[in-house]
């Protein structure tokens, strides 16, 4: 290695290293936030508090009630005779819903006409309402579906053998319990390697910039690419030490299965390490302060995560949005991460992953690097 | 605290904000930017899950069944195949969410009345688009099914009642399920976290790196001027991102403002001495300012977006992780927020919110002045 590189590369691992707090936030905020996503983020609705008004009182809504209180999703928190009260206690949000029988319920399903279930919901939180109605919907049903057959058991037992009759059979792949944590801690290790190696990168060369550093630095016989090298190749193997040590976490701490190959898992890896240093470069080259680093960072970094399909599916978003998707990295580290991960699949699935953040990568660096030499001009 | 001195240290910081412009457009534009991101990228409505199907029948009665699917909105038949390796690629590649498999002997079955069992293998990698896709499946199948033997029931000639529980649903607050009506008063939470961690945690580092500390300590300014004085123009850049963010949610995305006005004034001025006042004490005890940009998104950005219940519902985290989300002032101001906006609470029902925030502003700013005291000496 030549001598000038190498002199580079030694002085930044001494300021990275340097003392015992610089260490830490190498790996302690990216465990920290590793934690507290694990268990923080589920988007999972059970134990939902509800009241119950059932001004029927007959057998049929005693049975319907009965199925909401065994229900893990939902929490029978008061029964009461007077719709008021239940909105008062949606009001001071004690419960989320609030699920009323009227009179005459019963005797409506007996005549064979609509009975209703009246359900009120705190819809503040329209992502749990909207569970929550859902899981209310699937129980009425059950419950009707049962009534049905009951019923012409009663009238007529020989047809009940003879009616046809659908079953879905639900086979969910790659995460077979629905657990939330499979599924947040791979996007974790993309959304963390995002944040520490862009703004490492890119206040790494502002610092410089800001303190007045760059200047001493320029009067050296360290040339250009030296330069960049040297601001470049410590982040590169700091983020790929951290993706390693973050995967760690994942793996050992919270269980996440690893099914894939740690080969593709490092070439992605790899490749997106190089966006993000391609990103830090650039956010360098168009800020002078630490400041104007960090604020241009975030203004990358947020709709980076936001639009990589995350925490909700790239599919539910407004259309002129899933094609600006096309255009975030962190989308395709996504699709690799959870890959490599829960489904376990290979280059031959994930080559069009790759290749996109090869090109993202090539063309952010090339107009990055160009950027640079022209800004230490 | 003298007046003249407070005037001077923040005239002085007015004037290091202004030469920054780019700083100043980019925090400006911050709301914005949150807004967009978050109102158009977060959308937990989930719709048009990508289906593949594989009908091993292609009889008219397993087609009658797939139109069901096609009918839906929550489903969009992306395409249909004819083997099962197919399948197996495409929820492996991703190309579908949910891959309907309808078995050799569908209508034959349907006939001699056994239950017939349709397969809906899901992509269960994101658990909470999977637990909802298999909802959906679900009352596809049972509409399918309700159709049937009605069918069925009319032609032997027995009953043709269909009792039935129909489930009318009042969603409170957020009448249509908007995402956006749920997440826009928590932009506005999570806007304030970020400018008051964000612009606040370099004020001090900055003039610490910059070695211009010792020149203002060498003046007579308290720490408690120098504090204000520093905090005042961040205090109305905050407050103006308020009311911006206000602002196009209430006329952009159309989300109800039903409380009163000064309520919210009121506890956002509240809110913001809080995070500002946090951003400060990061500020005093950080040595440089990529220290306390990493330490101010751990300790204001990130729970305000992973622990205030902006988006992932705090009843439903562990025990342990619900009594920290007791510490994070965002919390308070998540709540208070959301109801003004949605319920149009009045103050008296917030009261608790506000008091703890009002604990929270007191603490850090004793907290932070005796910092910088200690730092001093």
């Amino acid at each position: 290695m030549p001598v000038r590189i190498r002199a580079m590369l030694i002085k930044e691992f001494i300021q990275v290293f340097r003392d015992k707090r610089s260490r830490f936030l190498l790996f302690g905020p990216p465990v920290i936030q590793m934690l507290v996503f694990g268990y923080a983020a589920t988007l999972e609705i059970r134990h939902v508090p509800t009241a119950i008004i059932d001004f029927d009182n007959s057998q049929a809504s005693r049975d319907l009630i009965s199925r909401f209180a065994a229900s893990p999703y939902f929490d029978v928190r008061a029964r009461l005779n007077d719709r008021r009260q239940a909105g008062d206690l949606i009001d001071r949000g004690e419960v989320i819903i609030a699920l009323q029988i009227n009179s005459g319920f019963a005797q409506n399903l007996y005549k064979g006409q609509l009975a209703h279930l009246q359900a009120i919901v705190d819809s503040s939180n329209s992502n749990s309402a909207l569970i929550a109605v859902g899981y209310v919907n699937q129980i009425a049903n059950r419950f009707s579906e049962n009534y049905k057959t009951e019923r012409v058991q009663r009238t007529a037992p020989l047809m009940l053998a003879q009616l046809p009759r659908v079953v879905l059979e639900r086979r969910p792949w790659y995460n077979t319990d629905l657990d939330s944590q499979w599924f947040f801690v791979p996007g974790v290790i993309g959304n963390l390697v995002l944040v520490m190696v862009v703004t490492l990168t890119a206040f790494a060369v502002v610092r410089e910039r800001e303190i007045g550093t760059l200047e001493q630095i320029m009067v050296t016989p360290i040339g250009r690419w030296e330069f960049i090298l040297g601001k470049t190749v410590p982040f590169f193997l700091i983020g790929l030490l951290d993706t390693v040590f973050i995967s760690l976490v994942g793996t050992l701490w919270f269980g996440v299965p690893f099914r894939g190959s740690i080969g593709v898992l490092a070439l992605g890896a790899v490749l997106f390490i190089l966006c993000m240093l391609g990103i830090g470069l650039f956010i360098s080259t168009i800020s002078a302060t630490q400041q104007q680093a960090m604020v241009s960072g975030f203004f990358f970094t947020m709709p980076a995560i936001v639009f990589s399909g995350f925490g909700t599916p790239i599919s539910s978003m407004p259309e002129v949005f899933q094609w600006f998707t096309y255009l975030d990295p962190l989308r395709y580290f996504l699709d690799v991460l959870r890959g490599v991960y829960l489904k376990g699949i290979g280059l031959d699935v994930l080559w069009p992953q790759m290749a996109a953040m090869g090109v993202f990568g090539f063309v952010m660096l090339t107009i990055s690097v160009v950027r640079f030499q022209k800004s230490l001009d | 605290m003298r007046w003249h001195r407070l005037n001077a240290i923040a005239r002085k910081e007015v004037i290091q904000i202004r030469r920054d412009i780019r700083s100043l457009l980019l925090i400006v534009a911050m709301p914005l930017l949150l807004m967009v991101a978050f109102g158009y990228g977060v959308s937990f409505d989930i719709k048009h899950i990508p289906v593949f199907v594989y009908d091993r029948e292609g009889s008219q009665q397993s087609q009658d069944l797939l139109k069901h699917f096609q009918a839906s909105e929550y489903f969009r038949v992306v395409q249909s195949v004819t083997s099962y390796s197919e399948v197996v690629e495409a929820l492996d590649a991703g190309w579908c969410r949910v891959a309907v498999v309808i078995p050799s002997d569908f209508s034959e079955k349907l006939k001699t009345a056994e239950p017939v069992g349709v397969q809906a293998l899901v992509d269960a990698t994101d658990n909470n688009t999977a637990n909802v896709s298999v909802g959906y499946s679900e009352a596809v199948i049972q509409s399918y099914n309700r159709k049937l033997q009605l069918e069925w029931l009319q032609s032997h000639g027995q009953i043709t009642l269909q009792p039935a529980v129909s489930v009318d649903a009042r969603t409170w607050f957020n009448e249509d399920l908007e995402s956006t009506a749920n997440i826009v008063p928590g932009v506005v939470a999570i806007v304030m976290a970020v400018i008051g961690s964000f612009l606040t945690s370099l004020t001090i580092a900055r003039e610490w790196e910059r070695g211009t500390m010792e020149q203002l300590v060498s003046t007579p300014v308290t720490p408690l001027e120098v504090m204000i004085g520093k905090l005042v123009p961040y205090f109305v850049i905050g407050l103006f991102d308020t009311a911006l963010c206000a602002g196009i949610g209430i006329w952009w995305f159309h989300v109800p403002f039903r409380g009163q006005w000064s309520v919210f004034v009121f506890s956002s001025t509240l809110f913001l001495t809080v995070v500002l006042s946090l951003g400060y004490l990061i500020s005093v005890v950080a040595k440089s300012q990529l220290a306390a940009s990493q330490a101010a998104l751990i300790a204001t950005f990130l729970p305000a977006f992973l622990l205030s219940g902006f988006i992932y519902p705090i009843d439903q985290m562990p025990a342990v992780i619900q009594l920290i989300t007791h510490l994070i002032p965002a919390r308070y101001f998540m709540t208070i927020s959301r109801d003004v906006f949605l319920k149009g609470t009045s103050i008296d029902l917030i009261f608790d919110e506000l008091l703890a925030l009002a604990i929270f502003a007191f603490l850090l700013t004793f907290l932070a002045t005796r910092a910088f005291h200690k730092k001093l000496s």
